[in-house]
């Protein structure tokens, strides 16, 4: 039996919670949705998981401190030590307060550009990355319930489609993939 | 709902401030410091303190009302509650400057009128004190040539219009928006946004005036006790102070009233935004207190430099303390989701950032005013803490319960109520 994804499209992003709703509560896995804006409280009715982005942005941060401070030694410690204001330039520790704006800059400009792109990589929405989005409806006034099932093998297509019409569905399109 | 002093609650507080009361007595008593100046610093850093948290939350109170924030219209009675303290927390501070300027103590070193002339006639108590050589006129040992050139700001007349005006407008403005508040209780429809919008305006004002006031109020106040130095930054470095302190009191008070079943509608969301307060504010402090820091490390100016000299050589544990635990420790525990939604960690991290400030206050007010003679926080400072730390819970929670828990009307109520992050 060949794979079908099955979309469900509402009109309102209210009605489309309901509609994820009932199809949870009746035990069909719901891929994703697609909507013109985010949805909120979305996120718990699909049981998508806590995003870990922030985790990551801490890392690119903690990165960018330790590049910052290897570097600044380097550059201005070890490689080229100079007496700048009476301060003679003989350990990263005595001259740690003219250094910190720069690590703290350094610190956030990591963390933030690490976390827009990783953002980008795990939404496959790099610049240039085909578009996901099954409908282009979807980026004006519609919203949109994708199903597989390939993720709901106790379900028929049947099934999950009446399941569909019982919501105040707007229409229900089904595709081979 | 209305909040009911429970009698624990009434006996703690009393318990506090007599056994503070007591710790202060003994603490004065063993105080040996030249007009117990000791005590009189004590005083002032304890009154500046309090006063300083109060301030902090009529401030986000007007800052919540003029961007029309929501999430917040909840927890209003919260921060009535804190600036509540103001009356008594002016009080206070009109006490400790009003001695300085009857010189039962000298505080305010500027406050000595013989420091402003170069010139002077006969000796002692008779001696005449005059600004040019007239005939028979030695010159002035006590003359005091930067603190004279700064006399058009610092003198006693001028001191007591500010201060007078700080206290007036901040009075006033907490009184008008507690009226306000509790006529909105009574109001609806286009009455109450007709209302909701006045508050917005007034509010508008009001920063305006804190705007200016918070800055020159750090001047006078604290800045002014190392009469010759100075810094730009000292205003804002204060005032993040006051404001990450306001923020710490209102979330513990906000867990204390869930815990004992108040504010139902209180979700994680809002505590998890409150700690998130606490976070960002003690990074406003770090980052003004880094700032003040390190211009004045780095250009290493003699008269710049005298302000940390003081103390970072005889106080190292003391300074190096309140950076650490203002800094620091909000930075590594308050970072993740999961802290600010936890009710124990978020007491007990927030209880610890209120010491770290308080400690800030006292290294702020002690080395220029005590000197020498301040060994470190003692059983004169601790015990004034407990006994103003009594009286301001208890104004504070009688506040709470002079009216209803939550607003019963605002324009924004529904929408904090299903404030979700």
């Amino acid at each position: 039996m060949a794979n079908k994804v099955i979309y469900a499209v509402y009109e309102d992003p209210e009605q489309l919670k309901d509609g994820a709703r009932k199809l949870v509560s009746n035990g069909v896995k719901v891929k994703d949705t697609f909507s013109p804006f985010p949805i909120h409280g979305i996120d718990p009715i699909i049981g998508v998981k806590r995003t870990r982005l922030a985790i990551a942005a801490f890392m690119f941060g903690i990165t960018g401190t330790c590049l910052a401070l290897l570097g600044i030694w380097y550059f201005n410690i070890f490689d080229w030590p100079m007496n700048i204001g009476g301060k003679p330039s003989q350990a990263l520790y005595k001259n740690l307060p003219a250094f910190i704006p720069v690590t703290f800059e350094f610190t956030v400009l990591c963390a933030a550009h690490g976390m827009v792109i990783t953002y980008l990589i795990r939404n496959k929405t790099l610049p240039g990355m085909p578009a996901r989005n099954p409908d282009p409806r979807s980026t004006d006034d519609k919203f949109i319930i994708e199903v597989r099932t390939s993720d709901n093998h106790g379900h028929s297509a049947e099934a999950i489609t009446d399941l569909m019409r019982s919501t105040p569905v707007f229409e229900i399109n089904e595709r081979q993939y | 709902m209305n909040f009911t002093l429970s009698n624990r609650a009434r006996s703690i507080t009393f318990g506090l401030m007599i056994l503070g009361a007591l710790a202060t007595v003994v603490g004065v008593m063993g105080d040996h410091s030249e007009h117990h100046q000791h005590s009189w610093a004590s005083l002032l850093i304890n009154s500046f303190f309090f006063i300083g948290i109060s301030l902090g939350a009529l401030f986000f109170y007007a800052l919540q009302n003029a961007t029309e924030t929501a999430w917040t219209v909840l927890l209003k009675r919260v921060y009535e509650a804190i600036y509540s303290y103001l009356p008594v927390g002016a009080l206070t501070m009109v006490v400790v400057l009003a001695a300085g300027s009857m010189h039962m103590h000298h505080i305010y070193h500027w406050m000595d009128h013989t420091l402003y002339h170069e010139f002077m006639v006969g000796e002692g108590h008779d001696a005449q004190y005059v600004d040019e050589a007239i005939q028979g006129a030695v010159a002035n040992p006590n003359y005091d040539e930067l603190i004279a050139n700064k006399k058009a700001f610092l003198n006693q007349p001028f001191f007591w219009i500010r201060t007078l005006l700080y206290l007036g407008v901040f009075l006033y403005f907490a009184r008008w928006f507690r009226a306000q508040s509790l006529q909105m209780d009574k109001e609806t429809g286009d009455s109450l946004v007709k209302r909701t919008l006045l508050n917005y305006r007034r509010s508008a004002l009001f920063l305006v005036f804190f705007a200016v006031f918070s800055s020159t109020l750090a001047w006078d106040w604290i800045m002014s006790i190392d009469t010759h130095w100075f810094s730009t930054l000292f205003g804002w470095y204060v005032f993040a102070g006051m404001f990450c302190s306001a923020m710490t009191t209102a979330v513990i008070l906000v867990l204390y009233l869930k815990r004992k079943g108040y504010l139902p509608q209180v979700n994680n969301s809002h505590i998890q935004d409150m700690g998130k307060w606490v976070f960002a504010t003690s990074f406003l402090w770090s980052y003004l207190y880094f700032s003040q820091f390190m211009l004045i490390w780095y250009s290493n100016i003699p008269e710049e430099v005298t302000y940390f000299m003081a103390r970072i050589d005889h106080h190292p544990m003391l300074m190096w303390s309140v950076f650490f635990i203002n800094f620091a420790v909000p930075m590594v525990l308050l970072m993740s989701r999961d802290a600010k939604r936890n009710p124990r960690f978020l007491i007990g991290v927030g209880s610890l950032i209120l010491i770290g400030h308080w400690l800030d206050v006292v290294l702020m007010v002690m080395p220029g005013s005590v000197g020498h003679d301040f060994h470190g926080v003692g059983i004169l400072e601790v015990g004034m803490f407990l006994a103003f730390l009594g009286m301001f819970l208890y104004v504070v929670l009688n506040s709470l319960t002079k009216a209803p828990l939550t607003v019963v009307n605002h324009p924004y109520l529904e929408e904090s109520i299903h404030h979700q992050i």
